[in-house]
């Protein structure tokens, strides 16, 4: 049995049909506001933005950053992970060989196309490294340019840095 | 042509209508936008400052008449363009005119035409207002803005036959037509202490005219003619000081309709049981023009109010309001009025 929550309408009274009361009522609730607003201001919504600025959520996704190792370079195996995870399609990455055995792969180019991501968090739960996040706390500044709004591994690792997590790999 | 006479009343106009009607309908501007913020738990405009000074966004009617002034002014393709360059004027013009015949104190002196039909030249003057909507409407060849000048002529010349027989029970009462006189006939108190108010001889026709009176200066919950979200109103093709006009004879016409309610209603400049004659001049003449200027203002914010409660009508209930409703109320107020009259 599919259950109908019955909603009861208000069934009209004289005093509604005749409006004048309600009209009345109403005039008090907003006078009521009006009186509060000018003595206090306690219960304002407004938040004046750009002096004033809302705390973000702990889990807001802002600006991607690419993490570090601890010589500075990026955590980054080029793996193309995020890439394929991106719905957008707005992460160009070129893989370059590194020196050293156990990681072969570095990102040579890592860029974001902001004009094109929707800031979905699905490079960041893609990635097997934990290189890339998006716990910045910073918006995307918008650019007057095309070309600003790409951002390139440089910009992207300055605002990272060292990741606790364990690398993975056979060797490490 | 005695020109003292035109001197004097050409400074009486200065001071009635351009000091104090057009100021107040200016700091409307203002007072609108910051008073629907307040009411609604918002701050409301505060940003334009001079050198700093923001003074509670005080300076926004400033800002608005420079930027009014130095937009583009748009016309229209095939818009008429006499008829469009005149309709703000229209719409403001009766507005100031009939300030003329509303006494701001006691006397011959501060009150432009003290005129023995005042009440008939009111509303003969009032009713030119409509010309001003409609006209602007028509002229501007656009199928929304003549929606909106249509709805405009319909409501406002349904509730012009309201808002006149509601006044018909004012000067049956008081048995004059002449707005100086039923102010001071309002100061003559009934049973010795009841100031006889026009709100307390005529409670019935208070309300109808109030409410006649909202639908006739085209403001919510009656803003049919403008209704911003569905046909944007009559002066939609306007820009620039054109549209300015508008909009100040919009706020000219609140200003008015509330001294015409404090003139009938609240006693003009009457103050309680202190000088009813109004012979004392000095600094009581002084306090009586005050208690005439708080009491409008009174009822300006009342209309505020009324503007920021209520959402707007449909337009089969206006008129279902003003013809079915207020008009039949209003001849049975003539009717009792008569009878009590009669029987007294
Ligand atoms: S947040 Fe979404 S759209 Fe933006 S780069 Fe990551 S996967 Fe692509
Ligand atoms: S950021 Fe992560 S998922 Fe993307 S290529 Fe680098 S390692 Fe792979």
């Amino acid at each position: 049995m599919v259950k109908v929550k019955v909603i009861e309408r208000p069934v009209p009274t004289v005093s509604t049909e005749i409006y004048l009361k309600e009209v009345l009522k109403g005039m008090g609730v907003s006078a009521k506001h009006f009186f509060q607003g000018i003595t206090t201001q306690k219960n304002l919504v407004t938040t004046q933005y750009p002096e004033e600025k809302r705390p973000y959520p702990k889990r807001f996704r802002g600006h991607h950053r690419l993490m570090k190792r601890e010589d500075g370079s990026a955590r980054c195996v080029a793996c193309y992970m995020c890439a394929t995870a991106c719905p957008s399609h707005c992460i160009t990455i070129e893989a370059g060989e590194r020196e050293e055995p156990y990681i072969q792969k570095y990102p040579r180019k890592f860029e974001i196309d902001y004009l094109k991501c929707v800031f979905c968090g699905f490079c960041v739960d893609a990635c097997p490294q934990d290189a890339i996040r998006m716990d910045s706390d910073k918006h995307r500044i918008p650019a007057y340019t095309r070309q600003d709004e790409m951002a390139g591994n440089i910009d992207l690792l300055k605002l990272g840095g060292l990741s606790q997590a364990r690398q993975g790999g056979k060797w490490s | 042509m005695n020109w003292n006479i035109v001197l004097a009343a050409t400074i009486k106009w200065v001071f009635m209508v351009l000091v104090f009607g057009l100021g107040v309908a200016g700091i409307l501007t203002w007072v609108e936008r910051k008073m629907s913020a307040v009411i609604q738990d918002r701050v409301g405009p505060n940003r334009a400052s001079i050198l700093g000074f923001r003074m509670l966004g005080l300076f926004h009617p400033l800002a608005d008449a420079i930027k009014a002034f130095t937009k583009e002014d748009f016309v229209p393709d095939g818009a008429n363009r006499v008829l469009f360059f005149l309709a703000p004027l229209i719409a403001l013009v009766p507005g100031m005119l009939a300030f003329a015949v509303l006494p701001f104190g006691p006397g011959d002196n501060l009150v432009i035409a003290n005129m023995d039909s005042g009440i008939i030249a009111l509303l003969a003057i009032t009713s030119f207002g409509i010309y001003g909507a409609t006209l602007g409407g028509w002229s501007s060849n656009n199928a929304f803005a003549m929606l909106g000048s249509l709805r405009a002529a319909a409501q406002m010349i349904s509730y012009e036959v309201s808002m006149g027989l509601n006044l018909v029970g004012m000067f049956m009462v008081f048995g004059t037509l002449s707005f100086s006189q039923i102010v001071y006939a309002q100061g003559h108190l009934l049973g010795g202490w009841l100031p006889e108010w026009g709100i307390v001889v005529q409670p019935l026709a208070f309300i109808l005219f109030m409410a006649a009176a909202l639908a006739e200066n085209k403001r919510a919950p009656f803003d049919l003619p403008e209704g911003e979200s569905e046909i944007i109103g009559y002066n939609v093709e306007y820009s620039s000081m054109r549209f300015a006009t508008f909009f100040l004879s919009e706020f000219f016409e609140v200003v008015l309709i509330a001294a015409i309610v404090t003139v009938l209603f609240l006693g003009g400049w009457q103050i309680p049981w202190l000088d009813p004659k109004g012979i004392a001049g000095g600094w009581i003449r002084v306090l009586q023009v005050g208690a005439f200027v708080v009491k409008t203002l009174f009822v300006i914010w009342v209309m505020m109010l009324a503007r920021w409660t209520l959402p707007r009508f449909r337009y089969d209930q206006v008129m279902k309001l003003g013809w079915k409703i207020i008009l039949p109320l209003s001849l049975l107020n003539i009717l009792v009025t008569a009878i009590v009259l009669a029987m007294l």
